[in-house]
């Protein structure tokens, strides 16, 4: 009897670690920087939402510090009379849950004004809500899931709180189908990760690839959680695709076509600016030349503004590189403290400038180093500039710019 | 017809790494009736290991020579761990009552996974896992079927493992007593055989094989990171469990059933209920039936039932 006894227990205690697998936090502990506190300045604290641990952290961590070179020169010119700007950092672990539980950490926090984040689209949908009972501006640098600004009829804004600086994947999966379309490739085998911003993607991709003339002759899922997908591969092989399109983001994109290489699919794989990372390279190893990536806007070093962003990011020493979305960090960052010069100039504390904050990041229009930073009616940026890359020679080397509007 | 035999490539690949993992928690449950859940974590440790090798002894090197160095460096790592656990963590616990040692066992599970996330450079996302030639790079060509480089050696090392283990079992005098003490510890004691030391042997071959296991898995997904072992621990225990828990070949046959189970689903199981996603509920359905008509497994359990 006693041997039945030790199974029972045994299978509680896998569900049991199951559970505990999913909520341990990994989270460290976030940093206020931003400038001292001078003298008798009222104090405003402009939030940042993203993976600062885990697998995505490269990502996170460049918002991070993108955010934070913006506060400080803000702060540094005194951008916002008789108010000192902080950063309040949180980690989301690109998850829903606990992202939901962070956004609500800086939504009860009454010196937040604006937050700037999240990284994954999946976390947005959950962080929104909080954001908007809160009136909360939120400012998504690399939320490219299209139901975000648009609901999803396509037509209906849910969150009038939400805005972002980089374009959506409808923009993105279009120049991905030409992009392949013009170089000849005719087949694809889609992949995704399940989560929104993978499934929207390929959603996308493949609506666009089909109206060009493309056929798309595999649809397979993967387990973000899992690292081996040679059975996937194995399904995909015999129907001879010209390329993969994956929906999904790096730490699953690398090892991917990696193991694709190895399981005798020798085509290229192509992603979305979620595999758009040195990373990827690094995880996909001497076989990743070829693979195509695309991302939002055009390579931040292409223009003067994007040099001189980052040429301060260098000097601030940032422990992490700015990564994709740094840019589009600093230009979100940017527009709330642009907002806030109009909306805090007579108020009296950051919790009843929230709504003016809110009305004036709508209006906000200046330059900014992707481009124009601006807000249509959905909260969706007027920039849509998509380039495409390839790796060559264990790097993504940029190929060509275009503006899809 | 190829994709079915592709399948069963695949399947006795992962099979393979499954059973590489699934012996350590045979071995320790025949002997000790512990179910031992931080072995998932001795085989990511033994990942890590060969890792730490490579990157002081031979960074930069892809010579086919350093994998040996690797796995040994694996084995070290992974073998020290598992007796500083033993001893440490659960021969305190000799004795007291069972649920006491399996709750330590996911403590340690829990300690392990941490301490590698916070001490090991770079540990807190995916690590890439060296390319070494010939055993890494496109996949080989055979009558059709794509044969993955890695999966050579995955297998491979299942084969020469078992064979060593085999003989270690039943042709050596401590093997033997790894018998003996698994049938009856008390009279074995009496025999004059070292109970306390045997059990530290069971520990340690099952931590060997597990770190094998670790170098291939990095080998063949080309990358590793600190939860690795969680999945894959889950993976090869109800392996262990398929084969019948105690049962040293039994662990093998229910990781290689499991594995070709898991490819299988992917492949043929057609709609909503198919691919990938639905891989693991098929491969657990499959451990539901087995304990459902057989609840020995399929091997059958060999314990001794002490009541």
């Amino acid at each position: 009897m006693a041997q039945r006894s030790v199974m029972t227990v045994g299978a509680s205690m896998l569900v049991a670690s199951l559970a505990l697998a999913g909520c341990g936090t990994r989270g460290e502990d976030s940093n206020d920087t931003g400038g001292s506190t001078g003298g008798s300045a009222k104090v405003a604290k402009i939030g940042v939402i993203a993976p600062l641990s885990g697998d995505l952290s490269a990502l996170g961590k460049g918002i991070q510090h993108s955010v934070e070179l913006a506060v400080k020169q803000a702060n540094d010119s005194k951008a916002i009379p008789g108010w000192t700007l902080e950063v309040e950092a949180v980690d989301d672990e690109g998850k829903a849950d606990v992202g939901k539980n962070g956004a609500t950490k800086l939504a009860s926090d009454d010196q937040v004004i604006g937050v700037v984040g999240n990284l994954n689209s999946s976390v947005s949908q959950q962080t929104q809500p909080v954001f908007a009972a809160a009136n909360i501006t939120q400012i998504s640098p690399a939320n490219t899931g299209p139901s975000l600004t648009r609901g999803a009829d396509g037509n209906s804004r849910p969150y009038k709180t939400f805005f972002r600086t980089c374009t959506t994947d409808i923009a993105q999966g279009g120049f991905a189908a030409k992009f392949l379309i013009d170089q000849g490739i005719k087949t694809v085998a889609t992949i995704h990760d399940k989560k929104t911003y993978g499934q929207g993607l390929v959603k996308y991709f493949t609506e666009a690839y089909k109206a060009a003339g493309g056929t798309v002759v595999a649809a397979e899922t993967i387990n973000p959680d899992e690292s081996n997908y040679a059975p996937v591969v194995s399904k995909v092989a015999p129907s001879k695709p010209g390329a993969v399109y994956y929906g999904g983001e790096y730490p699953q994109a690398g090892p991917l076509s990696k193991q694709m290489k190895a399981g005798g699919l020798n085509v290229p794989l192509m992603g979305g600016d979620g595999i758009f990372d040195p990373k990827f390279v690094e995880l996909a190893g001497s076989t990743s030349n070829g693979d195509l990536a695309t991302s939002v806007g055009e390579p931040t070093e292409n223009s003067e503004a994007g040099k001189k962003f980052l040429a301060d990011y260098e000097a601030a020493k940032y422990p992490e590189a700015a990564a994709a979305y740094g840019g589009y960090s600093y230009d979100a960052a940017n527009a709330i403290i642009e907002a806030l010069k109009t909306s805090l100039k007579d108020a009296k504390d950051p919790k009843s400038a929230r709504q003016a904050t809110v009305d004036a990041v709508g209006k906000v229009s200046f330059d900014g180093v992707t481009g124009k930073v601006s807000f249509d009616e959905f909260g969706d940026t007027l920039v849509k500039v998509i380039t495409g890359y390839k790796v060559e020679g264990g790097k993504f080397v940029s190929v060509k710019s275009e503006n899809v509007s | 017809m190829t994709e079915f035999l592709q399948q069963i490539v695949n399947g006795l690949t992962l099979g393979s790494l499954y059973a590489l993992i699934a012996v350590g928690y045979t071995v320790v449950y025949g002997i000790v009736q512990l179910i031992n859940f931080a072995h998932g974590e001795v085989f990511m440790i033994g990942a890590f290991g060969a890792l730490a090798t490579w990157t002081v002894l031979f960074k930069g090197q892809t010579g086919l020579w350093v994998l040996p160095i690797m796995v040994l460096g694996a084995v070290l790592v992974s073998v020290l761990t598992a007796v500083v656990m033993e001893r440490i963590a659960y021969r305190p616990l000799r004795g007291a009552p069972r649920l006491a040692p399996l709750i330590t066992a996911i403590g340690i599970s829990v300690f392990l996974q941490e301490a590698v996330r916070l001490f090991y450079p770079g540990a807190k996302s995916k690590l890439s896992f060296p390319e070494i030639d010939v055993v890494t790079g496109p996949g080989i060509a055979v009558a059709g079927l794509n044969i993955q480089r890695a999966a050579v050696f995955t297998v491979g090392a299942l084969l020469v493992s078992a064979a060593l283990l085999w003989y270690f079992v039943n042709r050596t005098r401590l093997g033997q007593g790894m018998q003996a003490v698994s049938q009856d510890p008390d009279t074995a004691q009496l025999m004059g055989i070292n109970v306390n030391r045997i059990i530290v042997i069971a520990f340690a071959l099952g931590a060997a094989l597990a770190a094998v296991g670790g170098v291939a898995q990095g080998l063949l997904n080309s990358n590793i990171d600190f939860r690795m072992g969680f999945l894959a621990g889950l993976k090869a225990f109800t392996a262990a469990v398929l084969g019948g828990i105690g049962n040293i070949q039994g662990a093998i046959v229910g990781g290689l059933v499991l594995g070709i189970a898991e490819s299988m689903a992917t492949q043929f199981i057609p709609g909503q209920f198919g691919g990938s996603a639905w891989k693991d509920v098929w491969a657990f359905v499959l451990l539901i039936l087995v304990l459902v008509f057989r609840p020995q497994g399929l091997l059958g359990a060999r314990v001794v039932d002490r009541a």
